[in-house]
């Protein structure tokens, strides 16, 4: 198994620096990170890759069974540590991808060193005392949709993804619709991402820890950032001024910042 | 019509004047006007998502007003909430990503509970510096659209589900054809095996004697009723019997079963023929007619004994019921041996036996047979059977013959019957050799 190739990986930055895995969450690919690569890849060697399913991963490794538990991305995290034999590597994870990195941390702690939860959520639906932001009405209704095609339909029927002319550097390499994923593919991943519930898991995180929040987020809001930080001691809450589920993009100069700051808090 | 083809069309002047009223009133629609009441929704928001301007249309489409809306609401808050994780998962990204976003479907809120399914395209504006100022977005009525792919799905899902439920079926089918071909196979397996405890798989070499065998099974599926044997009784003398049990399947094997090991045994302790089957026709009675179950056969049984010296071989036979056997003769005629009297074995409790003698002379050969030969069909109906003349006829035809070459021709006249011959037949002959030496004696070989 070339786990190389089938997770897509790219590595930037200087060869002997501390190592920074960037794991992208349910929606489109490593390239969500592009924007905050550059800054981090200065001093860090910086990691990205693609799970099984999404982007530019090989689709034929992709398996119903082992990607319908969020165990099964985590497998992916591991494995690529693995295959670039790292070290208590740093392990950025957007949205539950946050919670994917726990269980990798978990299961291989000698390869993961330190957690950075970009826009976390442990569970989706609100819970006797907790808010999780949707009620399970809601997130039947996302999975209802995704299941009858709505939202995946025009992605797949013609991919609407166009190059941007105003900003050629963003071009031809992201024409391809990197977010229009295989719907049977996105289904899977949207039912393992929004029905998952890791609240217990993030009690048994024993890294250091950075939860990285946005002020404004339809997704994760704002409290249940508030939670994680809570249910791990230690850990470091930064909220911030962004709008949206994904700062990397609509703040990338302050998610990198934030990043980076605790990066140098951990040597 | 094109303002620049007016001078060359010299139509009426009525009509110039209705032209130009018509681009007045268009000219007077204005830039606001047009993005008001334009047939799409127009949307503008800051790069946070927070709504900065929104058209007449859309507010209209969503039933809201233009207060509650405008530095009050954000995009996606009028997304329902599958609409909302789509934006935040996929839209708002790939917007920032590439600037610019066509033909998402979402579905949008309306004021009064309603959804309406929209297309959706957004632009970033950016700002001199390249900056990203602000997003404008247009949106279209999808209602139509969605229902028709909604509509195309439907039928999609219910093809593949058609389509699952025909590959179910047909993995079901499969795999009962499959057991039942295993229970075919078994089957016939048991039965081929079954089939060999009632004839001997080949025949024992006799010193002094030719023979040869040719059992025709009716039904690989049924077992047969017919059944023959040759075996040795002392060192001289050597036995055979050749029959025809009533009825087929398991309970006519059964019975055939017991008949073969009931002469072998019989003939081992008196090989006089009327007695072995005198034997026969007391177990055969004890165990089904006096049970109320008569069963039957009909037999020949008798005792071959070749002679070295004279390549002769003395047959003594008895029959029970059983059609005559027949010889062909070296001076090329046939005679059947004819048992006058005989009775079916295994009917009556005591039942007479008549036994018949000749000398096979070298170069000539007997014939057993079962009726499956003599009551073939030769035409449509069973009134047209092959029968004893035509066989003697045949018989004479081809005398005189080896063994071999008899049941070679007779093979060959079985064929010829086609679906004719629609009963299991079983042919055994014995002869006496043309050179009178055996071939399992050495020291009997003439000199060359």
């Amino acid at each position: 198994m070339d786990v190389r190739r089938r997770n897509n990986v790219s590595i930037a930055g200087p060869v002997d620096g501390p190592v920074v895995v960037l794991a992208h969450g349910f929606g489109c690919d490593q390239n969500m990170w592009r924007l905050v690569v550059p800054a981090l890849a200065q001093q860090y060697r910086v990691v990205t890759f693609d799970y099984v399913g999404s982007g530019g991963s090989d689709l034929s490794a992709w398996s119903h069974e082992r990607y319908s538990s969020l165990e099964g991305y985590a497998s992916d995290v591991v494995e690529v540590c693995e295959e670039l034999d790292l070290k208590r590597a740093v392990f950025v994870g957007h949205s539950v991808s946050a919670m994917i990195g726990v269980l990798a941390a978990r299961a291989a702690p000698e390869r993961i060193g330190a957690l950075v939860m970009v826009a976390p959520s442990p569970r989706y639906i609100n819970d006797d005392g907790y808010r999780g932001g949707f009620s399970a009405q809601d997130i039947d209704e996302l999975l209802a949709s995704l299941e009858s095609n709505y939202l995946g339909w025009s992605a797949t029927m013609a991919p609407v993804i166009m190059g941007n002319p105003q900003r050629p550097e963003l071009g031809q390499e992201l024409t391809n619709s990197f977010c229009a994923t295989d719907p049977d593919i996105a289904r899977v991943f949207a039912r393992t991402t929004f029905l998952s519930d890791s609240r217990e898991d993030v009690r048994t995180v024993s890294v250091p820890t950075l939860v990285l929040e946005c002020a404004q987020d339809a997704i994760a809001p704002r409290g249940v950032g508030a939670y994680v930080h809570a249910a791990i001691p230690g850990s470091r809450l930064v909220t911030l001024d962004a709008t949206g589920h994904c700062p990397q993009l609509s703040a990338p100069e302050a998610t990198a910042e934030a990043i980076v700051d605790f990066l140098r808090s951990l040597t | 019509m094109c303002r620049a083809n007016e001078e060359s069309e010299p139509s009426g002047a009525e009509h110039e004047v209705g032209t130009d009223a018509a681009f007045t009133a268009l000219l007077e629609d204005s830039a606001e006007e047009l993005y008001e009441s334009a047939p799409c929704g127009y949307l503008s928001t800051l790069m946070d998502g927070t709504i900065a301007k929104i058209n007449a249309t859309l507010l209209d489409w969503l039933g809201l007003q233009r207060a509650a809306v405008v530095g009050c609401m954000r995009f996606a808050d009028l997304l329902t909430v599958g609409g909302k994780l789509y934006h935040e998962t996929h839209f708002a990204p790939l917007l920032r990503m590439q600037g610019e976003l066509r033909g998402i479907a979402l579905e949008m809120k309306t004021a009064d509970g309603g959804r309406l399914p929209v297309l959706v395209s957004s632009m970033v504006k950016h700002g001199s510096e390249g900056e990203p100022l602000l997003i404008r977005t247009t949106l279209f009525d999808a209602s139509d659209r969605r229902a028709y792919e909604e509509e195309l799905l439907r039928r999609r899902q219910e093809a593949e589900q058609a389509r699952a439920e025909a590959e179910r079926a047909r993995t079901e089918a499969e795999e009962a054809r499959r057991q039942a071909e295993t229970g075919r196979t078994r089957l016939a397996d048991a039965l081929a095996v079954l089939q060999q405890s009632l004839v001997p798989a080949f025949l024992p070499a006799v010193p002094g004697l030719e023979t040869a065998v040719y059992y025709h099974a009716a039904s690989a599926e049924h077992l047969g009723g017919d059944f023959y044997d040759l075996f040795p009784v002392d060192g001289k003398r050597w036995a055979f019997f050749l029959g025809d049990v009533c009825g087929k399947g398991p309970q006519a094997a059964a019975l055939t079963s017991l008949t073969r090991y009931t002469l072998r045994t019989a003939a081992l302790h008196d090989p006089e023929p009327a007695t072995a089957l005198t034997t026969l026709n007391a177990v055969l009675h004890e165990r089904y007619a006096a049970g109320g179950d008569p069963r039957y056969c009909t037999c020949i049984f008798g005792i071959v004994e070749p002679t070295a010296e004279t390549g002769h071989a003395t047959v003594r036979l008895a029959s029970g019921g059983h059609p005559p056997a027949l010889v062909l003769r070296a001076d090329g005629h046939a005679d059947f041996l004819p048992t006058p009297g005989g009775l079916l074995v295994g009917i009556l409790p005591t039942a007479p036996f008549v036994t018949t003698e000749t000398i096979l002379a070298p170069g000539e050969t007997m014939l057993l047979y079962t009726d499956g030969l003599t009551e073939a069909r030769t035409g449509p109906t069973r009134d047209h059977l092959y029968g004893d003349d035509a066989l003697h006829a045949f018989a004479t035809t081809h005398a005189p013959a080896t063994p071999q070459q008899a049941i070679t021709a007779l093979t060959g006249l079985l064929e010829s019957f086609g679906d004719g011959l629609d009963d299991d037949t079983a042919l055994l002959a014995l002869g006496a050799p043309t050179t009178h030496h055996t071939r399992t004696d050495p020291a009997m070989n003439p000199p060359r």
